[in-house]
């Protein structure tokens, strides 16, 4: 098969002017490596910022939320006042944990799902106090789910699934009270209970208040703490598959149980509505990179066309028709913006590559970037419809030339 | 004797409203039969050019009526006219107008991949033929811009010929060419027109081509003064 004349015609002008077409694909190399960089570094820092919050708070929480008096009879024609009113939830822990357990565990969406005692409590270390939150936890089942063991800094997350003397603390808690892996501590509840226990481990997360006032003990340790049986259970966590989904999973999740369900999103609103903002703004800012490297495309064709009046209104002369002429600068638009398109994509895949390598210490480890296919395809989309777009307009115009004029200059 | 026309003005006139509104060409009205080798002539400036831009379709800003074949050419749309174009008429321009990226035969060749009635091979053959017609077969792969005006020229009218157009326009077709040169173009143009049925419009400032031409027609401001100019 044998290229259309328009398109042979075009191939031609590119063939011939190497150098401009060049400079104009560079502009569009930039804009796309541009593009891909900046986008992969949202993108890769909207992935960290949420395994942040997966590292503390669960995909769907359900728990039993503390209820205001209500008026024991619904009156429809008069308003019942109560005045001074009280939280009447007697305690706030799930009755009959394990059937909801597994009622939650035998739903398809859900991954896993763990019970959770969590407990008010102070941390004592002779005469330093610190207020905090013991997370009574079957280990596995919470490493599984949340990944703590990525966030150990020292010691040992296994000592928990036996020791029930064994607490890993976070590292705030273990700078303010000054003590280390193998030192003692003292929990004291709200419940007057007290106990001695032994560090075993220390972790970091990137969030600074979680690291002042969380620890891990093990689940019968804080069902102990707060004087009750092994049956008291303050929160189910449950992880699923679709994280992304969770307020869907949540909803649905809300019909199996009267306790009240909580997604991710909805805990994590302000995090999330900062992260938002930032991915409002690349877009921005890519459309600015993008309409730069279109300037460069529509300069360059533009000024070919200048020189190229006479070759066509030549052309229309042999009868080619306005249509005929688009077809041919569009052609050239576009193939410079591939050129441009492609080099752009391979110069951003080395961008990113490059960051992935850069370490930046814990917590945060590695630069939080990855190669997102999302981010590439959009990017080259973007690219050869800017390219087009960029070269249509210069494109009508030449189409427009009426040869006579030309020819009886 | 009922002959075919192949083009037919009535009453063209046609105005350029800058520096001054002034009537350029001024109620042209002649036909051109099938076969038939016409040459124009007049002095510079007496409106030659403005006329066969007007016939042959690109210059559309005229009065009157101009009928190409038994087709009313005037008030066709752009598009339709360029088909007319690209299918009857072949255009020597009074300054010879090549694309220069492009190799001679590519130029040549370039008319009839857009009409695509023939295969890329046997365009390229035909190509070839016409060159080697006007003696050029040796710069068929050079690009245009390398030529000197004459060949370019040659190449031009080998372009205008690729479509076997039942017409043929040439605004001083042979004013950049040697006399032995001038001699083949016009015994082309008279093959072509006596043996094809092709028909030839060509301005001319040369006497002796024109007196050879089947008639001549004679220009002054704007208007035909005769139809037949008798050569003594
Ligand atoms: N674009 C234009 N605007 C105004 N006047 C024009 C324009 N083009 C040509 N003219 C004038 O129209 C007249 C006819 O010009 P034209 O080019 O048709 O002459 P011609 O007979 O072909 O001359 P020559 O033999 O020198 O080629 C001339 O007086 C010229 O100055
Ligand atoms: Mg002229």
């Amino acid at each position: 098969m044998r290229l259309n004349v328009n398109y042979e015609i075009a191939l031609t002008h590119i063939l011939t002017r190497k150098k401009q077409t060049l400079v104009a694909s560079m502009g569009v190399t930039i804009g796309i490596a541009l593009y891909i960089f900046s986008n992969s570094i949202v993108s890769g820092f909207g992935v960290y910022s949420k395994n942040n919050m997966f590292k503390s708070a669960p995909h769907i929480r359900v728990y039993n939320k503390d209820k205001i008096s209500q008026p024991l009879f619904k009156s429809t024609n008069s308003i019942v006042v109560i005045q001074n009113q009280k939280i009447t939830t007697l305690s706030n822990n799930i009755v009959n944990p394990f059937r909801l357990l597994e009622d939650i565990k035998s739903e398809t969406y859900i991954r896993y799902a763990a019970p959770q005692v969590n407990v008010d409590m102070f941390y004592i270390n002779g005469k330093s106090q610190l207020k905090g939150v013991g997370n009574g936890v079957k280990i596995l089942e919470a490493d599984a789910m949340f990944n703590i063991q990525s966030t150990m800094l020292a010691g040992n997350l296994q000592t928990l699934t036996s020791d029930l003397n064994a607490i890993v603390i976070g590292s705030g808690v273990a700078e303010k009270l000054n003590v280390g892996i193998g030192d003692n501590i003292t929990l004291s509840s709200a419940q007057g209970v007290r106990k001695i226990m032994r560090i075993t481990g220390i972790f970091s997360t990137s969030n600074k208040a979680v690291d002042e006032s969380k620890s891990y003990i093990h689940i019968s340790t804080a069902q102990q703490l707060v004087l009750q049986s092994s049956d008291y259970v303050t929160d189910i966590y449950a992880s699923i598959s679709k994280p992304d989904e969770a307020e869907i999973y949540a909803t649905k999740l809300q019909e199996i149980t009267n306790y009240d369900v909580e997604d991710w999103k909805t805990a994590n609103a302000d995090q999330l509505a900062q992260d938002n903002m930032l991915g409002t703004m690349t877009p921005l800012i890519s459309f600015s990179i993008m309409l730069v490297a279109a300037f460069g495309i529509y300069n360059i064709l533009n000024m070919t066309i200048t020189q190229k009046m006479n070759d066509i209104a030549i052309l229309k002369a042999n009868g080619f028709k306005g249509k005929d002429i688009i077809k041919i600068f569009v052609s050239e638009a576009f193939i410079m913006g591939f050129i441009g398109t492609l080099l752009g994509l391979t110069f951003g895949f080395i961008l990113v590559s490059i960051m992935q390598t850069v370490y930046i210490g814990p917590p945060i480890g590695y630069f939080p970037i990855f190669h997102d296919p999302k981010v590439y395809a959009t990017g080259a989309v973007f690219g050869l419809f800017v390219s087009l777009g960029a070269g249509y307009f210069p494109a009508r115009n030449a189409s427009k030339i009426d040869p006579v004029e030309i020819f009886r200059k | 004797m009922n002959r075919d026309i192949i083009l037919q003005t009535k009453g063209l006139g046609k105005y350029f409203l800058q520096p001054q509104k002034f009537k350029v060409l001024d109620d042209i009205s002649f036909e051109v039969a099938k076969g038939e080798f016409l040459t124009i002539v007049g002095k510079s400036g007496c409106g030659k050019s403005t006329m066969l831009y007007c016939l042959s379709t690109m210059d559309t800003d005229y009065e009157g009526e101009l009928y190409i074949g038994n087709e009313k050419a005037t008030g066709k749309s752009t598009d339709k006219l360029a088909t007319l174009r690209n299918e009857s008429i072949g255009f020597v321009f009074q300054f010879h107008y090549l694309l220069p990226e492009f190799t001679c035969l590519k130029n040549v060749m370039i008319p009839a991949l857009k009409l695509a009635k023939y295969s890329y091979q046997e365009v390229e053959e035909r190509a070839y033929q016409k060159l080697e017609m006007l003696g050029l077969q040796d710069q068929a792969l050079k690009e245009a811009s390398k030529l000197s005006g004459g060949q370019q020229q040659r190449v031009s009218i080998a372009r205008a010929l690729i479509n076997d157009p039942a017409i043929i326009m040439g605004d001083e077709p042979t004013g950049n060419l040697d006399s032995k040169n001038t001699q083949i173009v016009f015994e082309i143009f008279k093959q072509l027109s006596q043996d094809f049925g092709q028909s030839i419009i060509a301005v001319t400032h040369d006497n002796d081509f024109a007196k050879a031409s089947d008639r001549t027609i004679e220009m002054a401001d704007g208007k035909i003064i005769n139809h037949d100019k008798i050569f003594e």
